[in-house]
């Protein structure tokens, strides 16, 4: 009887702990979101959004941060998304099982853990200088392209594989070649797995500072970019160049600048869910 | 274990009725000898059942005749497997070409997660063909062989996921029928399904067997004896017994094969 009693308080104590627990980080990000919000809220509207950075806060806007931040989102998902899925492809359905492939995979994995300063060490050898790209648009997409690539590949590579392999018997028996397999029904079917995974890539790109810092992302760009040779800035550049101000009015041009930073990993967070959502229902 | 094969089925001089050959088949996944040597002539245009035990080689075995195997890791084979008269496994043999002569059902119903138009029409799209018209009457028409026709005609562009394990069942064997091949494998067609659509796929089975030449492994002795023609019993990766189904199941020379249909084994 005692036994059962003390089995029970324990119970009774882990559950609490681990509500507490549970609640720790939720309620740590919320006194952060409250705090960002009440500090920076009131300094959105559409001015802020639309004006070009300036020496005075209250007319500094995040314009020409935001529209860097777009190019670089939109020239790195055109770089990550045909090599990633291609490569993904061919190393779940063509390459061999074998020593090769699993010393393929491992590595894979291990570069989706490399610290993103370390590709922004590369892509400032490779890109702004091999290749003479210099601080462009377009370097900086190319060394983002090459941090999201791991996460890509591993993302797409779980998408293809959760199709039933009976899909690809039924289709090989049919006379299908491999790659119409894949064309018609392998990608139709991960489709939403490897959107989901590619956009959780994206919004791990968009929040990334130290490897566009490397590249030389400039903190103060007066105009937006307007080709992919142009120079630029992201917003959490723009964030961290707010910060380190010593006036007061350009911290709370931070705190806004990050709830609109915010409110676009939410967005795309929201829009990944809706994909995977709506893509385990058709697999079902 | 060579020419198990009883002598009326072996006549070498009407080669024409022998669609499917084996001579001196092995398989190897790695080190494992799968199938031991089999030699075996099978008829058109009628049924053969591949019966024995669970892992005794027969569905390996039925996998040979479209190269399904191929993909498996491991894999390796001997001898020769001949579909009327030509080795399927010469190197210039083209195995999409293949496969589009010889179709296959699975175990378990395995229909694409696109509507049902789609699920028919997709052997006949890889082929290049794009006719509207074409595909249609192609579709309808193969839905009708199958007795499926009616059943979802209002719904064509519905998921085929949404179908019956049954129907879904038919909807695979549609999507066989419609690239038109001569031989249709089916692995254990019906032992996923309940008895009712067990006796329609059955049913179906008979009347196919006019057009095309059939080859089902299964584990339900009395379907083998309802359905099939010729019986052929596996044991271990041998063909222990070979012959018509009504006197392998009423009289079989084996005694291996006695105990085997009698259930007092496997």
């Amino acid at each position: 009887m005692n036994n059962i009693k003390a089995n029970r308080l324990k119970d009774q104590i882990f559950k609490y702990w681990g509500i507490a627990c549970t609640l720790l980080g939720l309620v740590l990000l919320a006194i952060f979101i409250g705090s960002i919000l009440i500090d920076g809220l009131q300094r959105i509207d559409w001015d802020f959004i639309t004006s070009l950075p300036s020496r005075k806060a209250e007319r500094a806007g995040i314009y020409t941060a935001l529209m860097g931040s777009v190019w670089v989102l939109v020239l790195t998902t055109l770089i990550a998304l045909p090599l990633g899925i291609a490569a993904a492809i061919y190393l779940e359905e063509y390459a061999k099982k074998g020593r090769l492939s699993s010393l393929l995979e491992v590595n894979i994995s291990n570069l989706a853990g490399v610290p993103s300063i370390i590709y922004g060490l590369l892509g400032l050898e490779i890109f702004v200088r091999v290749a003479e790209m210099g601080s462009s648009v377009l370097a900086g997409s190319f060394t983002l392209a090459l941090l999201i690539l791991p996460i890509v590949i591993v993302s797409t590579r779980e998408a293809i594989k959760a199709v039933p392999q009976s899909v690809r018997d039924a289709s090989f028996a049919l006379g299908a070649s491999k790659w119409q397999t894949v064309a018609r029904q392998l990608l139709p079917a991960s489709f939403g797995g490897i959107l989901t995974g590619v956009i959780l890539a994206l919004s791990r790109a968009v929040g990334e500072t130290a490897p566009l810092i490397v590249i030389g992302a400039l903190t103060y760009v007066p105009f937006a970019p307007e080709s992919p040779m142009d120079e630029f800035s992201v917003l959490p550049i723009q964030i961290f160049n707010w910060i380190s101000r010593p006036q007061e009015g350009f911290e709370v041009n931070a705190a806004a600048a990050i709830i609109i930073l915010l409110l676009i990993t939410f967005l795309m967070n929201g829009i990944a869910v809706f994909f995977r959502n709506k893509w385990q229902k058709k697999l079902g | 274990m060579t020419q198990q094969v009883n002598e009326n089925i072996v006549d070498k001089s009407i080669k024409r009725v022998h669609k499917l050959e084996a001579r001196g088949v092995k398989v190897f996944y790695d080190n494992f000898e799968a199938i031991k040597g089999i030699d075996m002539q099978i008829k058109a245009n009628k049924v053969t059942a591949f019966i024995g035990p669970s892992g005794c080689g027969k569905s390996t075995f039925l996998r040979l005749f479209d190269r399904m195997n191929d993909y498996v890791d491991g894999f390796r084979m001997e001898g020769e497997i001949l579909i009327d008269g030509e080795n399927i496994y010469k190197k210039k043999v083209n195995v999409e070409q293949l496969r589009k002569q010889v179709g296959m059902v699975f175990q378990k119903p395995n229909p694409f997660p696109k509507s049902i138009y789609e699920n028919v029409a997709y052997g006949l799209k890889i082929q290049g063909i794009k006719d509207k018209k074409f595909l249609k009457e192609k579709v309808e028409e193969s839905l009708k062989q199958v007795a499926l026709w009616d059943e979802v005609k209002d719904d064509l562009n519905k998921s085929a996921m949404a179908l019956s394990g049954g129907q879904q069942q038919r909807l695979c064997i549609a999507r066989t029928l419609a690239v038109e091949p001569s031989i249709i494998l089916m692995d254990e067609p019906t032992s996923a399904l309940d008895p009712l659509s067990t006796a329609k796929i059955e049913e179906l089975i008979y009347e196919l067997k006019q057009k095309y030449t059939i080859v089902i492994v299964t584990h339900n002795m009395q379907q083998a004896g309802r359905i099939s023609d010729y019986t052929a019993f596996f044991y271990l990766g041998e063909l222990i017994e070979y012959d018509k189904s009504k006197k392998l199941f009423t009289n079989p020379e084996k005694q291996q094969t006695e105990n085997y249909i009698t259930g007092r084994f496997g």
